[in-house]
């Protein structure tokens, strides 16, 4: 392999990387608060990918990533009111089940609203254009990309470092009876977490979705397990962990079609995750926690 | 309360047997005519297999893996490769060709479904080493990435001879007869609830309800999830391959991972931790797919087509059903109780002191 198609494979790695870690931030942020594998996220992701499709075919692209943007955010923050909340003092297993059942739903009105056919992500004419850096050539997205995700991750850090609402996201992923007699207004800090979550969500779907170029309703579920793997990989609970976990899958899923693999590209994925659940339950970063009996 | 004796019991449930193998017979002796609902009860009974496998884990050992869809996989192609008659398999592997101890190799279907279980299980054992260890949600996304992992060897390139790749198994001989599908999946749900009721069953349920309490009273706690696993391995293993014969033909597609949703709502549905719910699970789940099929078809109410009716729109209304289940009936339709003639009985003598009660009150509204 000559060093220019390692390079334009590195790229697209790092690319996809980017996208994953966005997605993996709200999946570790979700459970570091709720201890919720939140499966309906990768669903989100999905519909934000819709939403855009039919925004921009109305208005141009710069009035329609706002819209879409909050449509994004309602619509998870609208989830977790509807389906999590009413279980906050019920098992975690059913809380899970909830999150299926929701990403069923989603699929379900996913294909009912816009058919199982794939449609054409839009194109967002100043992310389409080419670039050629010697012999290497590049769509804008994939350069992109990893910027904006270190950009938005460094964002969120000082956010949950260096405000109020940072603060009560901490204290609540710590000890949520304790934090709640704190005074602490656990609902509103949850539903905050999940618009975070949605939010970087979208911006994960057009980067996504503009490289990939089509959307269908179930275009969710593999990109939405594979973060959360990615999440548990970086240390459940740790923003910067998942960062670095979503750009470890994709490189190393891209290594792997580039090397002919690529049926193997999901299986190697949860391998990882089996490999990693196995030696260091706690992932890269994450923090050792103590099982209470 | 009355309750009914135990003779009465027996009798109540030989008739509704009885009725049941009666009503199976005559729909078998017309297929033609009754093909459509012969099919719903077909697919109903082979996923009340596999659903009260997963009970047996979910419910009774309190291990809550998403694995399912990998072990029918194993099972399903297991029974594919056996029982294709040997004359096709050159017409089922025209592309790859077939691998050589494989062209020749069959088995009588009742052998395959064994062999494919054993398989399925044995997968489960070599899984359950690692996996076991896990705790709650972390055990279920590892089992669901096995499951994917097995779907990606199935699927891969190097299995081409063996599983067909992605062009799937065809010309699977189907089931002789309906009954016979009932039978199996009343012999397999039959062993299961003997497990159930047996010593391991209740150190399942010691488990299930506090692990460190059951390991001080002497439950080796590895041992017996080990256990658990495996035959949920080994009748999920049976029920896919079941499916296979029932579906006559494969892909690595039918086994992504919205068949264990699937399976899953079905024990949600029935109540996790009941086997009669999970059955009862399966056959509502299955034929309420088809019975909301008019919200698919366009709605006209006095020349005014109602917008929402149309294709797909089904397993919305589907979909809002099970959440609506999940989110206020937590505990499905029997909860962790079991199905009983007695409770019947008294649900039957319940809504009759009711309507007494009603008479007294209001005479008016007595005669509906």
């Amino acid at each position: 392999m000559s060093g220019v198609t390692l390079l334009q494979h590195g790229l697209t790695g790092i690319s996809l990387g980017g996208a994953y870690a966005l997605i993996a931030i709200g999946y570790t942020m979700v459970y570091g608060i709720l201890r919720l594998i939140n499966f309906a996220h990768g669903d989100i992701f999905m519909m934000a990918g819709y939403f855009m499709i039919f925004a921009v075919a109305s208005m141009p692209w710069f009035l329609a990533i706002p819209l879409v943007m909050c449509l994004t955010v309602l619509l998870g923050v609208a989830i977790e009111r509807v389906a999590y909340k009413p279980l906050r003092s019920a098992p975690r297993m059913s809380i899970m089940i909830s999150a299926i059942g929701v990403s069923y739903l989603l699929q379900n009105l996913a294909t009912y609203l816009f058919t199982a056919l794939p449609r054409g992500y839009p194109d967002i004419p100043f992310l389409k254009k080419i670039l050629h850096i010697g012999d290497l050539s590049a769509s804008l997205v994939t350069i992109v990309t990893p910027f904006l995700t270190i950009l938005l991750t460094l964002l969120l850090i000082a956010l949950i470092n260096h405000t109020k609402l940072g603060m009560a996201m901490r204290a609540v992923s710590k000890d949520y009876e304790t934090s709640q007699l704190m005074g602490i207004r656990i609902n509103k800090v949850i539903s905050a977490t999940f618009a975070i979550g949605s939010l970087l969500a979208f911006v994960g779907s057009v980067l996504y979705f503009t490289d990939r170029m089509t959307v269908f309703p179930f275009s969710g579920t593999l990109p939405g397990l594979k973060c959360f793997v990615a999440a548990v990989l970086g240390g459940i609970g740790s923003i910067p962990g998942a960062v670095i976990g979503g750009f470890i899958l994709g490189i190393g899923e891209t290594a792997l079609v580039a090397l002919g693999y690529s049926t193997f590209s999901d299986a190697f994925t949860f391998a990882i995750l089996i490999v990693m659940l196995l030696f260091r339950p706690t992932g890269l970063f994450g923090e050792k926690v103590t099982d209470k009996v | 309360m009355k309750t009914l004796d135990k003779k009465t019991n027996y009798i109540l449930s030989a008739v509704f047997a009885g009725l049941v193998v009666a009503i199976l017979v005559f729909m078998d002796s017309d297929r033609a005519a009754y093909s459509y609902p012969l099919a719903i009860l077909q697919r109903s009974a082979i996923y009340a297999v596999v659903a009260v496998a997963m009970n047996l884990l979910t419910g009774f050992t309190g291990l809550f893996s998403l694995g399912q869809a990998g072990f029918m996989a194993i099972g399903a192609y297991t029974v594919a490769i056996l029982t294709i008659p040997v004359a096709q398999r050159p017409a089922v592997y025209y592309i790859n060709g077939i691998a050589e101890p494989l062209a020749e190799a069959s088995a009588p279907l009742w052998a395959a479904l064994i062999l494919g279980g054993l398989l399925a299980a044995f997968m489960g054992f070599l899984i359950g080493y690692p996996v076991l260890r896990l705790k709650s949600d972390y055990l279920a996304i590892a089992t669901l990435g096995f499951s994917e992992i097995i779907r990606a060897f199935i699927a891969a390139p190097m299995l081409d001879k063996v599983t067909n790749g992605s062009y799937g198994l065809k010309s699977i001989p189907g089931f002789p007869s309906t009954l016979m599908v009932f039978l199996v999946a009343a012999l397999c749900i039959f062993l299961m609830i003997l497990v159930i009721r047996s010593s391991y069953g209740r150190a399942f349920k010691a488990i299930r309800e506090d692990e460190i309490a059951a390991e001080s009273m002497g439950i080796n706690l590895f041992k017996h999830k080990q256990m658990a696993f495996v035959i949920s391995c080994f009748f999920t293993g049976i029920s896919g391959g079941m499916l296979a014969v029932f579906m006559r033909s494969i892909d690595s597609k039918t086994f992504q991972i919205g068949l264990t949703y699937d399976i899953l709502l079905i024990v949600v549905l029935g109540g996790i931790g009941s086997i009669t719910g999970s059955i009862l699970g399966s056959f509502l789940m299955t034929a309420g797919r088809e019975w909301l099929r008019f919200f698919d078809d366009p709605l006209v109410i006095g020349g005014f087509s109602v917008p929402l009716f149309r294709s797909g729109f089904r397993m919305v209304i589907f979909s809002l059903i099970l959440m609506t289940v999940v989110l206020y009936y937590r505990k499905g339709l029997l909860g962790n109780r079991e199905f009983s003639w007695n409770g019947i009985y008294a649900f039957l003598q319940r809504l009759v002191q009711k309507g007494k009660h009603k008479k007294g009150g209001k005479e008016a509204k007595s005669h509906d």
